[in-house]
């Protein structure tokens, strides 16, 4: 295990010394960042609407009950912005796209393509891990915001439509904007930002590490998305408390 | 790369000296020394695990000895670092063409990714290279779409591309039919003719290494038998390098 934390955090040092070619690998960064998108975002539109709709329908009649229903757009807006969207997101993409690019790069490491890259003297970090780590950094944290708004809205609609809230629309939004400011939502995104080069750079390390046939890779996609959403969790808990207020 | 222009090859010498490796204390390479002139084509045969694939791949710099050491030029060459100072290729076993990219990407690889040259001479040279090797048409193919033989041929092409001082063959007509072996053979030789490149070939095909080799080595089970002109090590008396030379199928013999 500790092999593998020194080899990540290695790993994770090369591609930042490779940062400087990032604008010269700009076409893959945004093939990687089009994949990303396009493979993620109906998805999280999805998960994120009934994400807000759940907090609401399980916090809302608590808070009505007790005469506080104008906390109810507050409460939905913090846990969706500050913890859920951030936190979710990174799993869901841990899971659709970092087993991509686990499997990706696994095939490649097999199939010796890696192996011919460094005989033609191209780095595999620069050619492979740094464009998908620039995609991955700049997507999920846009994913991120994309998912708070519509977790609100998730939210709102519940409010509004159960009969235990009734809380229209505008006083909803109104409340929320009382409690959240931009800070919880940079709070938010500056976590997804952690989370995308966590899956990023596990993700890709399992793969290069991958070993054996269609089995191995198999092993590493699997290994990809647990460790990133352990690590996910774990550096979740440190970074709330970092930037707790 | 040091070496950023694409101009002529011409071949450099290679020198193994005591190389020793062992896996989980096995050991697969046991002292190995030899020495390829510039421009000659060595082929190191042998049979299967008797080391061939792993020492191509210290040659190449993916793996680094437990003891010796490999000189190009003469120069001590670390492991891994033999891309970097030397144009070097090697023309894989399977291929190893990049899946998702097509076949001209995969030609052009290394001249764009180095950016060696503009896209539309990358895209000319690509296009001369693919011809040179009997796929013209081939330029917008997946890698999946062509056959083991084109494959290689391909892999070729790539190497080509870079023109390489030395270049390493490993199993080149594995997985070939007949036709499709004398192919690359030729392919080989011409290369080999026309720009004075040092080619080693790894494999275990009589027939290619007899037909194109300047000379061959045959290495079994981790050590060196014979090194020669193909004529010398026909002739060589070592029961195992005869025993490699001469196998073949029991029925026929009976027949004869």
């Amino acid at each position: 295990m500790f092999k593998n934390v020194g080899e990540i955090v290695l790993l994770y040092w090369n591609t930042l010394l490779a940062l400087p070619f990032a604008w010269r690998h700009r076409q893959k960064v945004f093939e990687q960042f089009f994949e990303i998108g396009n493979a993620s975002l109906l998805m999280v539109c999805l998960l994120s609407f009934f994400i807000g709709a759940v907090i609401a329908l399980q916090t809302g009649p608590v808070l009505v009950e007790r005469s506080l229903g104008s906390a109810v757009g507050g409460v939905v807006g913090i846990a969706i912005a500050k913890e859920l969207a951030p936190v979710m997101m990174a799993i869901l993409i841990a899971g659709r796209i970092g087993s991509a690019m686990a499997a990706e790069i696994g095939s490649m490491r097999v199939y010796q393509e890696i192996d011919a890259l460094r005989t033609m003297n191209i780095d595999p970090i620069q050619y492979l891990v740094l464009p998908r780590l620039l995609a991955m950094a700049a997507a999920l944290p846009l994913l991120v915001i994309f998912s708070i708004l519509v977790g609100w809205f998730g939210g709102a609609v519940v409010a509004e439509a159960n009969s235990h809230m009734g809380i229209p629309y505008e006083t909803f939004f109104s409340d929320l904007r009382s409690i959240v400011d931009t800070g919880d939502v940079a709070n938010g995104v500056f976590k997804s930002f952690c989370f995308a080069n966590i899956i990023g750079v596990i993700s890709c390390h399992q793969g290069l590490v991958t070993l054996g046939g269609p089995r191995g890779i198999g092993r590493s996609v699997t290994k990809a998305v647990v460790n990133s959403i352990v690590v996910i969790v774990i550096f979740d808990y440190i970074l709330t408390r970092i930037l707790l207020k | 790369m040091t070496t950023t222009d694409n101009h002529t090859a011409h071949g450099v010498s290679l020198q193994v000296k005591g190389l020793r490796k062992s896996f989980d204390g096995q050991e697969v390479i046991k002292g190995i020394d030899f020495e390829v002139k510039p421009g000659e084509i060595f082929v190191i045969m042998g049979p299967s695990g008797s080391g061939k694939s792993v020492l191509l791949k210290h040659l190449i710099g993916l793996e680094a000895p437990d003891a010796g050491e490999i000189l190009v030029n003469g120069e001590p060459v670390a492991s891994g670092e033999i891309a970097a100072k030397f144009r070097v290729a090697l023309v894989f076993q399977s291929g190893a063409l990049l899946n998702s990219l097509t076949v001209g990407e995969n030609v052009g690889l290394y001249l764009r990714e180095h950016r060696l040259k503009p896209p539309e001479e990358i895209d000319r040279i690509v296009a001369e290279k693919l011809e040179a090797v009997g796929l013209k048409d081939t330029m917008d193919k997946m890698p999946s779409d062509l056959s083991g033989g084109m494959k290689k041929r391909v892999a070729i092409a790539r190497a080509l591309v870079i023109e390489p001082q030395l270049i390493f063959y490993d199993e080149p007509t594995s997985e070939l039919d007949p036709l499709s072996s004398v192919v690359v053979g030729d392919e080989i030789l011409h290369l080999n003719q026309r720009t004075g490149v040092t080619s080693l070939i790894v494999s275990h095909d009589r027939d290619l290494a007899f037909g194109i080799a300047s000379r061959i080595a045959v290495i079994a089970e981790g050590r060196i038998l014979t090194i020669g002109t193909p004529e010398q090590v026909k002739q060589n008396a070592n029961p195992l390098v005869q025993k490699f030379l001469n196998a073949d199928f029991k029925r026929k013999n009976e027949n004869e």
